[in-house]
């Protein structure tokens, strides 16, 4: 049993995966010298080489294309983006070119490639580095889209993500990456694409992922001295979503309330609404309700904890579920 | 004041064999191979040549969807194609249509990409020759990693001719102006990979001329990154052939990337949507219609007497044959199964997709033939596709 942060979590995960399979390779901006921005991968280029722990140029859609050409070539890259915000110049490369080889060679070419992105907001940071994109890849076939909210899930879902032959989104909570847990690594991880019952309750199910798993549990735990036992789920896997944790919770409850950092528009909780009430409709009590980031951009940072959903605005959406 | 082209001196061009079929010697290049090794280049291009006529009457037939025609840039693919060896990987856009041809990918599979029967059909890693990529450049960037990959694989500089290996990438004028191009060239260059980028110059991005992108002759672009760049008569079979043999030779022996550009004509349209007559003129076509690939290496094998009137025309012959094989076989492909299509997202199966998958397979099951269709009183109103709706509408389906 070891005590570690977030970050240290993934480090060690990917530690683990560059041991286990020469062919892993990690690629990004400063992941080497220098260990990322946020020091996740620090010390493995020192112990796996130059030419596994590969510093890239100054290129997001080089990163990812280069990477896609590797896998074709058998290995299995796994890129760094430096922030959320940075993205997007690589975009076409996951979604138009990484999503859809697979699909394009009828499954001859396999794509197995991980691209962290460090995400969300909470950080006091400058703009283009606070944002919560998950939506845009979710939406995309042929990719998968993972999150994890606490160093246990850190250490294993970084591994299973790596041994995935498909690609896949690993977004990484940066305002947790210093938060600390226990790992005991003789307990066996739950599978990458399933979603876990983070606190049991019977009044409420909150759904949340990444960043917002630890604001639900302070919101349920807030909610408890007040009668109300909250369930929280964290969802884990964001494409494909594990509903089947869902609709087991919300049979029992009746009441749902999404949270995400993300803008509300289209985002991961209208999906989740709109299965929810596909599948759960006789047994709801209220409406899905959805808190979430408001539908504008990412706001400077002094304004940033308004933006971003709390304890309160999460307990505020329950007080309304549980009224109807 | 400066040069705004940015570089002093004249713009060369390497040329082996005049558009009137005369042979020339150049300082760095040179052709050592014999007449026969030319007439293959010969039977290889008139190949090409008739296999993309009979895609662009196929497509104005209504066969398929669109077709993008190589005419006129077969000596740029045939050339390079041709100096490929056995271990060399190729990159290609969507107009390789000649470099498919010298790797021995099938054209039917060409063809039924644009018939809209698949997305590339072709084993990829069986032919050495990728998947046609349709965003424009953004190849560029996949054939880099995989020189990248390949260079970890350590099979560059060992001097074992059949171990060292290179990789070859193809792309238009019109994409040196994407982002990925110049990505692709700084990664390169950046890790010394394996590389032979082949930019084939037909002069026109669709419409837009070469003026448009670039202010310098495309090939000094390389100086910029770092590398060698050359450019070749596109339209001259042995001097493509030669810088590609130089270029892959200095890739393979570990001495990192280079550029090729082949300076040619896109003869037809850019693609069978496409009507160049609103931006082109008549007599550019004309000047360069002089400067065919397939008819200056005709006259060379008249004048040398390698190439006599049977062997014209038995090329001839074989094209027309292959050519009508083709089509038949073109005519005679399936069409796809929708339900095959969920299968081919993931590698390992989601259950929300095997559960869509599932629910539109009911769907399809709700439907009967309309030959088994009961004909009594009225015959039921037909849907577009032949399928007879029932009334029972399955519930549950989303």
């Amino acid at each position: 049993m070891i005590t570690l942060t977030m970050a240290k979590a993934l480090n060690a995960g990917m530690r683990r995966a560059l041991e286990a399979d020469p062919k892993v390779v990690i690629a990004g901006e400063d992941v080497g010298k220098l260990g990322g921005v946020f020091r996740v991968t620090e010390g493995l280029q020192k112990d796996f080489g130059e030419h596994r722990v590969i510093d890239s140029p100054l290129a997001e859609s080089g990163i990812v294309g280069t990477a896609v050409g590797m896998a074709l070539r058998g290995y299995r890259p796994v890129c760094e983006i430096q922030f959320d915000g940075f993205v997007y110049p690589a975009f076409d490369q996951i979604v138009s070119q990484l999503a859809r080889l697979h699909y394009r060679s009828r499954g001859l070419l396999q794509m197995p490639i991980v691209i962290r992105v460090p995400y969300g907001g909470g950080i006091g940071a400058v703009e283009h580095h606070s944002e919560s994109p998950e939506a845009y890849f979710c939406h995309t076939p042929g990719l998968k889209v993972v999150t994890c909210s606490d160093p246990v899930d850190a250490y294993w879902m970084i591994q299973q993500a790596i041994a995935s032959d498909d690609p896949i989104i690993f977004f990484e909570p940066k305002r947790r990456y210093h938060e600390r847990a226990e790992l005991d690594e003789s307990l066996a991880p739950a599978p990458l694409h399933s979603a876990r019952v983070a606190r049991p309750g019977t009044d409420v199910t909150l759904i949340a992922y990444g960043p917002m798993v630890k604001t639900c549990l302070d919101a349920a735990e807030a909610a408890a001295e007040e009668g109300h036992q909250l369930e929280v789920i964290d969802l884990r896997t964001l494409s494909p979503l594990d509903m089947a944790v869902v609709y087991e919770s919300v049979q029992k409850t009746g009441r749902v309330v999404t949270v995400h950092e993300a803008q509300l528009n289209l985002g991961l909780g209208a999906e989740l609404a709109a299965r929810i009430t596909e599948q759960c409709f006789y047994s709801l009590e209220a409406p899905v309700l959805r808190v979430g980031g408001f539908d504008i951009p990412y706001p400077p940072s002094r304004v940033e904890e308004e933006y971003l959903p709390d304890l309160d605005r999460v307990l505020d959406m329950v007080d309304r579920s549980l009224a109807y | 004041m400066s040069d705004i082209s940015g570089a002093s001196g004249e713009v060369e061009l390497v040329q082996l064999l005049t558009p009137e079929g005369e042979r020339l010697e150049h300082p760095e290049y040179s052709f050592s191979g014999d007449d026969d090794q030319i007439k293959n280049f010969y039977h290889d291009m008139v190949l090409t040549r008739r296999v993309d006529a009979e895609a662009t009457a196929l497509q104005r037939q209504g066969e398929l969807g669109l077709w993008a025609s190589c005419l006129g840039q077969e000596a740029a693919q045939v050339g390079s194609g041709r100096a490929l060896g056995k271990q060399d990987f190729v990159f290609p856009t969507y107009r390789e249509h000649g470099v498919a041809w010298c790797l021995g990918v099938d054209p039917l599979h060409l063809l039924a990409l644009f018939r809209g029967i698949d997305l590339g059909g072709w084993d990829s890693q069986q032919s050495r020759f990728h998947l046609y990529t349709i965003v424009i450049g953004a190849q560029t960037l996949h054939a880099t990693g995989y020189a990248m990959g390949v260079e970890r694989d350590g099979l560059v500089g060992t001097g074992d001719p059949d171990r060292d290996m290179a990789v070859v990438c193809y792309f238009g004028d019109g994409a040196t102006s994407e982002g990925d191009v110049s990505e692709a060239f700084i990664f390169a260059s950046s890790y010394n990979a394996p590389i032979v980028f082949i930019c084939q110059n037909n002069q026109w991005a669709i419409s837009e001329p070469i003026e448009r992108q670039s202010r310098i002759p495309l090939y000094r672009r390389a100086s910029g990154f770092g590398f060698p760049g050359v450019r070749v008569d596109g339209n001259d079979v042995l001097a493509v052939y030669a810088a590609t043999t130089a270029a892959l030779e200095r890739a393979r022996s570990g001495s990192g990337p280079s550029l090729i550009e082949a300076y040619t004509y896109r003869m037809g349209a850019h693609t069978t949507s496409d009507d160049p007559t609103k931006y082109r003129l008549a007599d550019e076509l004309e000047h360069w219609r002089l400067k065919d690939p397939i008819e200056r290496v005709r006259a060379y094998l008249r004048r040398s007497g390698s190439g006599d009137d049977p062997f014209f025309a038995d090329v001839e012959a074989e094209a027309s044959d292959y050519a009508a094989d083709l089509r038949a076989r073109c005519l005679a492909l399936p069409d796809p199964e929708m339900l095959d299509f969920f299968d081919w997202v993931y590698a390992e199966q989601t259950t929300h997709l095997a559960e869509q998958k599932a629910h539109y397979a009911e769907y399809l099951a709700t439907f009967e033939d309309v030959s088994q269709a009961p004909v009594d009183g009225l015959a039921p109103a037909q849907s577009a596709s032949g399928r007879q709706p029932q009334p029972a509408y399955p519930r549950g389906v989303h």
